[in-house]
């Protein structure tokens, strides 16, 4: 994805390759649901499925030096910048071969080959980290992205960061992927004033309320907002309203959620408007078929590496306290 | 004497280090055009530009985070954080961030940032400006703690600590900002982390401690002199990684141990240090005990701060004490 001109509107062939992004994310998700119900994955997992088409559509805007943070929710983040799904699901798995070495797990990957400074297990880190990144961005013509869900606009990171990339014109974009649901509680009863789009006004920042579910709004909103920060004039918010198919961790079914709202959003799944738009636009229904075919294939493969991977020795005296 | 002054060696290794490597950046609040609120850092800014010398809001947690952020993507920031208690804000940053990412990447990359930050009472500041955070971060893999004692000290640890590739909390103690001093040593012009130090050789005693503590260890031990006690004094310079080894072979040397904190005795470095020493060099030891603070927060009354602080007297006197010499000194030491 990376290399897409930002200057263009992309093409139906782009839209393509975010598509096949978008289902690998979502193939990706469904098989770690998978393999934690198996008891393969330990701990605990945030799956972000449904929520695909944010991280794709701002990263087909990306170079593939630019940086991203991504949250506890990362996987999609991870695979969106490029990360590799093998090295990704060894991770998981907590085998050697994991883009960490087994050391990170699902909420703290890290993979600075792909530009991705980390994921964060706190609420909120990801925007810090990002604000910092821009700093150096800055020097080198890049940019910073920070994925962040509507919880962390709560916490003082996200003010505190807006404010400091605000007066320092730093490169960023910060990228809210508002779910509803901050952890089991609904946004609106702990947001006041429930506009996190409107938040960006108090920091004279622009800000868009997008789709998160179309990738074409969010691709175009991002190209706008990463345009701004290479060209220098400061950071933008991005609220990408948007749905997550699974509870918020592992232990939550997410009951508190009324069933006809669940049904509205699943049928604003991101991967059928894709689909559906990708057919209007003129993509072949077999070609479609066929990528389908071809994420699967890439998948399992991945998984099936990963998973005869052995685990990392205990006894391998590598690991060090200390960079030297 | 050529005088350095401690203020001044912090500026000039900060200015050297710049000078050499562009990726070296200092922000912080009132750092760049005010010169920083104890007068550390003038000119800086006008020498090296707005762009790498930057003065920023008061938001700690985003100057923390600002800093792990760069570290990751190529600079090597020097940040401060104005007084130490402040350190209780950025915790997030430099304790689940910045602290954790070597070794959670799997070795992909160091974090070398710096967080520097004056620290310590004695100044009349009252219960928030005046505490030591060492200890706040003392048990973080991954981090290390910096404490010069002298401006030699202080201009060759912060050069190590921004070259060093991990991230360092950097304690400045207040009370000796306008201390003066040689200049470092050759070979001294750049000081490695996690290596301590004898300040002052003797065989009767170790005092060990780190920042003002070992300016206040040799006085006593001066004092101690004229009362037939020979102190050595171990500048512990890093309190993480700590210099055990050092100090063990200075006990091996004198037999007793006294650890002297700015701080309270639960939770400190000075127990963990005691607890190592126990550990490895039980045959050695003869005594051991620290001084320490009051289990309060630092009070403001002058009577009250002065009591609280282990300074230079209270040192002696403890010696003293613990050694069954007479509490009427051969040698009275003005407070320290």
């Amino acid at each position: 994805m990376a290399g897409t001109q930002s200057a263009q509107t992309p093409s139906t062939a782009a839209y393509v390759r975010g598509y096949e992004r978008m289902l690998l994310i979502r193939g990706f998700e469904h098989e770690m649901h998978r393999l934690f119900l198996r008891g393969e994955i330990h701990g605990t997992t945030h799956l972000s499925a449904g929520q695909e088409a944010v991280p794709v559509g701002v990263c087909s805007q990306l170079q593939a030096d630019d940086y991203v943070a991504g949250t506890y929710r990362g996987h999609g983040h991870a695979l969106a910048k490029g990360t590799d799904p093998e090295a990704l699901a060894a991770e998981m798995l907590g085998r050697s071969i994991g883009v960490c070495g087994g050391r990170a797990g699902s909420m703290n990957v890290i993979d600075l080959e792909h530009g991705l400074v980390g994921c964060f297990g706190i609420v909120g880190g990801s925007i810090a980290a990002a604000t910092g990144a821009a700093l150096a961005a800055r020097r080198q013509g890049r940019v910073a992205v920070a994925f962040f869900g509507d919880g962390a606009t709560n916490q003082g990171y996200f003010h505190e960061c807006l404010n400091f990339a605000a007066v320092l014109a730093l490169p960023a974009v910060f990228v809210c992927e508002n779910n509803l649901y901050g952890e089991f509680t609904p946004m609106g009863q702990v947001t006041a004033g429930a506009d996190i789009a409107g938040r960006a006004g108090a920091y004279g920042l622009p800000a868009a309320v997008v789709d998160g579910n179309d990738l074409w709004a969010v691709t175009e909103a991002g190209r706008e907002a990463v345009a701004r920060a290479r060209a220098g004039e400061g950071p933008t918010l991005l609220e990408c309203q948007t749905y997550r198919h699974y509870g918020h961790s592992k232990s939550d079914p997410a009951k508190y959620r009324p069933p006809e709202e669940v049904k509205h959003w699943m049928a604003r799944d991101p991967l059928r408007i894709a689909r559906e738009r990708l057919l209007e636009h003129g993509a072949a229904q077999d070609h479609l078929e066929a990528v389908e075919g071809e994420v699967r294939v890439r998948l399992e493969r991945a998984i099936e590496a990963a998973r005869e991977a052995p685990f990392p020795d205990p006894d391998e005296p590598r690991a060090t306290e200390f960079a030297a | 004497m050529s005088a350095l002054e401690f203020r001044t060696a912090v500026r000039d290794a900060i200015a050297e280090e710049m000078a050499r490597d562009e990726s070296v950046v200092f922000f912080g609040e009132d750092v760049g055009a005010p010169g920083g609120v104890f007068m550390v850092t003038p000119g800086l800014q006008e020498r090296f530009g707005a762009e790498r010398v930057i003065d920023t809001p008061i938001s700690e947690m985003a100057l923390a985070g600002a800093a792990f952020g760069a570290a990751v993507a190529g600079l090597r920031p020097i940040i401060e954080i104005m007084f130490g208690d402040f350190m209780a804000l950025p915790m997030d940053s430099l304790v689940n961030q910045a602290a954790k990412f070597w070794y959670v990447s799997g070795e992909q990359a160091g974090v070398p940032l710096v967080v520097r930050s004056a620290v310590g009472g004695g100044g009349r500041f009252g219960a928030m400006h005046s505490q030591i955070h060492a200890t706040w971060y003392q048990g973080i893999p991954g981090l290390k703690i910096a404490f010069p004692s002298s401006p030699a000290e202080a201009k060759g640890l912060l050069k190590g600590a921004i070259r060093d590739d991990n991230p360092v909390i950097f304690l400045e103690h207040k009370r000796l900002y306008s201390a003066k001093g040689p200049e470092p040593e050759p070979g001294q012009e750049v000081i490695e982390l996690g290596v301590a130090a004898v300040a002052r050789a003797g065989s009767d005693l170790t005092v060990a401690s780190a920042g003002k503590g070992v300016a206040d260890a040799l006085v006593a031990a001066e004092a101690l002199q004229k009362d037939g006690v020979d102190v050595e004094v171990v500048d512990l310079r890093t309190l993480r990684p700590l210099d055990v080894d050092c100090v063990l072979q200075s006990v091996a040397r004198t037999n007793r141990l006294l650890a002297v904190e700015e701080g309270p005795r639960t939770g400190g470095w000075a127990a963990g240090l005691l607890g190592a020493v126990a550990e490895a060099g039980l045959h050695d030891i003869d005594d051991a005990w620290i001084l320490a603070t009051a289990e309060t927060p630092v009070p403001y009354a002058p009577t009250l701060e002065d009591a609280f602080i282990p300074g230079a007297e209270a040192i002696a006197a403890s010696v003293r004490e613990r050694l069954g010499l007479p509490a009427s000194p051969a040698s009275a030491i003005a407070r320290a």
